[in-house]
């Protein structure tokens, strides 16, 4: 349940209480975001180290193999591209300014 | 039919606990820790209640343990004094902002220092602000009747907040009085088995409480913590014990032209002076302040409306301000009245210094000498103080 942003104090659940579990889901932290990782699937190893180190679980894999980067909760802190080994040294995982990447890589669910 | 005992006021609340039977208490034992707590292990021990018991280390963890059990579901209370209540502190906020009906007994001592263990209201005064109900009692037997109330105040939908029961140190606490105790059977159906707001056992229907509050809803929460449903319980109360109290308690004050406002065994005291004043021909009247969180202003306001003038007792002072609490209070609420009354503030009985009724009288003799002459003097007294 989320609360509606314009709701009175008289209509908020007491002591903000959550009272929907999993409803952060719904929260969609990419917004926080001023860097985002973009994929370089040409340096992509698949071994798959983004996802394990995502704090996010942003990182999406199919069949064991990385599938996309899911940017409603992409918070841009980087770790992926930091931890990215990439192949012969040109990381898989690049971050850009958020503006200037928009375009460059389509977003994925 | 009640029954007649002789207790002190730690004895009469610890059988008031006995008799609601919580779930969870969490206390601390050790000084400044009063005999409450220590009456009630006894009842524990003795198998008198199911309540679990949690020994803690410190009062700070006696209302962390008191909350942690109430956000879980339970029934939960604990009992402080003086500086226990002030390291319970930062939890004290979280317990009201947390919306958890806990009810706590506190027996009013002076904060130190210098050191001091005797009866004022600088603890519970320093708590005012924190979003507890605060209800101060004149005796044993209003103490136990608070109590009793207080759960229900607590608990009630509309409110759920947490409650303060207070009473004087030493003064009610350890005298003992003739009072009446409800039975026990009694008092189980009219306080009624708890039924917890959203509890953090029910795996049935999950719920975060306590989480992170910015800046978008914080301001929220904090405007919901007001205005509860005391009169209601109390008409109730009076139902089940034939005592019937008020928002405050007005002696002789109708046809009063001078008043004097106070809280606690004070008043006590004062209704003697203003009975002797009455016979001698004065118009003295007298507020009792049961209800001091949330404050009924516009109750008191017109309550004192008309009078000529009205000394507030404050015991306890709010060092460098205007005057004590009672009084900015008390003032601010006559504020832009018509026929507002002129008003005085007397700080007295600090770290336990007696008040006799020849002080109390000297109060009134000021009020005479204002409404004689039309001059005040002086908006602060600090009473029987030597200069």
């Amino acid at each position: 349940m989320s609360v509606p942003k314009d709701a009175g104090w008289k209509d908020v659940p007491k002591a903000g209480r959550i009272l929907e579990p999993g409803c952060a889901a719904k929260y969609e932290t990419g917004g926080w975001r001023t860097y985002r990782p973009v994929h370089v699937p040409e340096n992509c190893i698949n071994c798959l180290f983004c996802w394990i180190y995502c704090p996010d679980m942003s990182i999406q894999v199919e069949d064991g193999k990385f599938r996309g980067i899911d940017y409603r909760y992409c918070k841009g802190c980087g770790v992926c591209a930091q931890v990215c080994p990439g192949k012969r040294g040109n990381k898989a995982l690049t971050m850009l300014l958020d503006d200037e990447a928009q375009g460059k890589e389509g977003e994925t669910k | 039919m009640s029954i007649r005992v002789a207790k002190t006021g730690n004895e009469a609340v610890a059988e008031g606990m006995r008799q609601i039977n919580p779930d969870v208490v969490a206390a601390y034992p050790i000084t400044p820790q009063t005999e409450i707590v220590q009456i009630f292990s006894s009842f524990v021990a003795n198998g008198k209640v199911d309540t679990e018991f949690v020994t803690v280390e410190s009062e700070h963890s006696a209302m962390s343990a008191t909350v942690g059990a109430a956000s879980a579901g339970a029934r939960a209370m604990t009992a402080t004094s003086a500086n226990g209540l002030a390291l319970m502190w930062e939890i004290v906020y979280i317990a009201a902002s947390m919306r958890l009906p806990i009810v706590m007994p506190v027996v009013n001592r002076a904060l130190s220092g210098p050191l001091n263990i005797h009866c004022d209201h600088s603890d519970t005064m320093g708590a005012r602000d924190s979003g507890w109900i605060q209800i101060f009692s004149e005796d044993a037997q209003e103490a136990y009747d608070n109590l009793l109330q207080a759960v229900r105040i607590a608990e009630n939908k509309k409110v759920l907040l947490p409650v303060m029961v207070t009473m004087d140190g030493f003064i009610i606490s350890h005298a003992m009085e003739v009072m009446h105790l409800l039975e026990d059977e009694k008092v189980k159906q009219w306080v009624g088995e708890y039924v917890p707001e959203n509890p953090l056992l029910d795996v049935d229907n999950p719920v975060t409480v306590g989480p992170l509050d910015l800046y978008d809803w914080n301001m929220e929460h904090k405007r919901q913590q007001a205005k509860p449903v005391i009169l209601e319980v109390a008409r109730d109360y009076a139902k089940l014990s034939g005592r019937e109290y008020g928002l405050f308690e007005e002696y002789m004050l109708d046809d009063a032209e001078i008043a004097i406002v106070v809280l606690g065994s004070t008043a006590g005291t004062a209704k003697e002076v203003v009975k002797a004043l009455r016979a001698d021909g004065v118009k003295a009247g007298l507020l009792k302040l049961r209800v001091f969180r949330p404050f009924p202003a516009c109750e008191i306001a017109r309550a004192l409306q008309g009078k000529k003038a009205v000394a507030v007792m404050d015991r306890s002072d709010s060092f460098n301000a205007v005057s004590g609490p009672v009084f900015a209070e008390v003032r601010s609420a006559m504020y832009g009245m018509e026929n507002a009354p002129a008003i005085v503030d007397y700080i007295y009985g600090i770290g336990g210094r007696d008040v006799t009724m020849d002080h109390i009288k000297s109060v009134y003799d000021d009020l005479a000498k204002i409404v004689k002459t039309g001059q005040v003097e002086k908006n602060l007294t600090y009473l029987a103080i030597r200069e």
